[in-house]
């Protein structure tokens, strides 16, 4: 199955346009919760996109044998042993990181954003669309994890990329920076949480309605 | 393309083949995990143990007995504590409590008390917690040296009636911010060296016939 170009465009938007935290301000607890340092938004993020991906692919094969009214508990049927069996992997592989993740990562299960787009999606759209706005949507809310721990990071503890080891081995532990700065302590408390993440929102308008006003400019020039 | 209105049947069938296939993916992870979770934990507390130990021992091949012992006044948990006794050929070298500090700011605090056998304390490290980031967090390692001040303390010095923090009296620092936690962690380290000045030689004896039990057990 091919998707034509404006397909595309719309599977796609998930990772920008309607990115699920950062335009739809979905899934934001464990994203406020979870992002004081990159190396624990990227590990969650990562989960988390494993997860859309898996859960919303199968729902949309699913889609024309399931009653309406059954598809939120066979949507949460999936979440929950996927989610179980990450949350297992990451114990026995990163049990380090385990740690640090805490309660969000069993809490993937009841993540808004992935609910939203197993419903939304997946209960309309051919699989192969589903999958690539799955993986949109997955990469859109790790661009959000990484973002926003990158900034919470830099402030609160000037440095980037600590404890990557526990993520990817001992040999990466030279891609840490550490700033000759000792941080401020409130980014990386839960004030600095919705800090950060104001600041990304900013961003991101500013940079969407530069664009949004450009298109517009076009759209008059051709028409007129 | 709508997808229809479903059909009952096959829903049933989706929801009993996906829970079927849901419990048999977490079965399968759960075995595959098991051992290395436990692997992982057990690799912890040795390493953790270490930690707690006066400098001359660590990494010695020490043999370590678990002994469960309850204290909730001394030792901070109306639960089963584990008491880990190091001897080396039978002589007790260090004893190593992981106490509860029940009164932890957001939540009770988990301890490793290290103790020698003449009472002072030879390390203390925070095993979890869930003090407030940047403020009570200092009892954690990694962010600073403030549990570092109870290496070489015992109940003689300073004496009990100054096993306290600085604020109540006492010849401790606390964290500045983190009055409660300090206050909790210096109240656990004391009591625990209570409980072991109260029933060392009972945890010795213990030990001893723990060991000598495993050692008649080996073929």
């Amino acid at each position: 199955m091919t998707l034509t170009s404006s397909r595309w465009q719309e599977a796609t938007a998930p990772l920008w346009r309607d990115n699920m935290a950062l335009a739809q301000l979905l899934g934001l607890c464990p994203l406020l919760a979870v992002t004081t340092t990159v190396v624990n938004g990227l590990a969650l993020g990562l989960a988390s996109a494993a997860v859309v991906i898996v859960a919303s692919t199968t729902m949309a094969a699913l889609q024309r044998a399931l009653k309406p009214a059954a598809r939120l508990p066979i949507a949460l049927l999936i979440l929950a042993g996927l989610v179980t069996v990450v949350d297992l992997f990451t114990a026995a592989v990163f049990y380090d990181l385990h740690g640090a993740l805490g309660i969000f990562l069993p809490l993937i299960v009841v993540n808004s954003g992935l609910l939203a787009h197993a419903e939304n999606v997946a209960s309309r759209r051919s699989v192969a669309f589903t999958f690539l706005s799955a993986l949109a949507t997955g990469l859109g809310f790790l661009l959000a994890f990484i973002a926003l721990g990158a900034v919470r990071e830099l402030v609160g503890h000037g440095s980037l990329l600590t404890g990557i080891e526990l993520l990817a081995g001992d040999g990466y532990r030279g891609l840490t920076l550490e700033l000759p700065y000792g941080g401020m302590l409130v980014a990386i408390l839960p004030p600095g949480a919705f800090f950060g993440m104001g600041v990304l929102l900013a961003v991101r308008s500013h940079l969407t309605s530069k664009r949004a006003a450009r298109d517009e400019r076009i759209t008059a020039g051709t028409s007129r | 393309m709508a997808g229809g209105e479903g059909n009952a049947l096959l829903t049933a069938l989706a929801a009993v083949v996906l829970g079927a296939a849901a419990v048999y993916a977490v079965r399968a992870a759960h075995d595959w995990s098991d051992e290395r979770i436990a692997a992982n934990e057990r690799a912890r507390v040795v390493a953790r143990l270490n930690s707690v130990l006066e400098p001359a021992l660590r990494g010695r091949d020490l043999t370590t007995t678990v002994l469960a012992v309850t204290d909730e006044a001394l030792l901070g948990t109306g639960e089963p504590v584990d008491v880990f006794v190091l001897t080396d050929r039978g002589a007790p070298m260090a004893t190593v409590f992981a106490s509860v500090a029940p009164h932890g700011y957001n939540a009770a605090i988990d301890l490793l008390i290290g103790v020698a056998p003449i009472g002072t304390v030879t390390g203390v490290r925070a095993v979890r917690h869930r003090e407030t980031k940047g403020l009570g967090d200092a009892i954690d390692i990694a962010r600073s040296d403030w549990m570092l001040q109870f290496e070489t303390k015992a109940l003689t010095s300073p004496p009990p009636e100054r096993w306290a923090i600085v604020q109540d009296e006492g010849e401790f620092d606390a964290i500045s911010g983190a009055t409660v936690t300090s206050r909790a962690v210096v109240a656990a380290v004391k009591n625990t060296l209570l409980y072991f000045e109260q029933h060392r030689d009972e945890l010795y004896t213990r030990a001893a016939e723990a060991a000598a039990a495993a050692e008649t057990n080996e073929p």
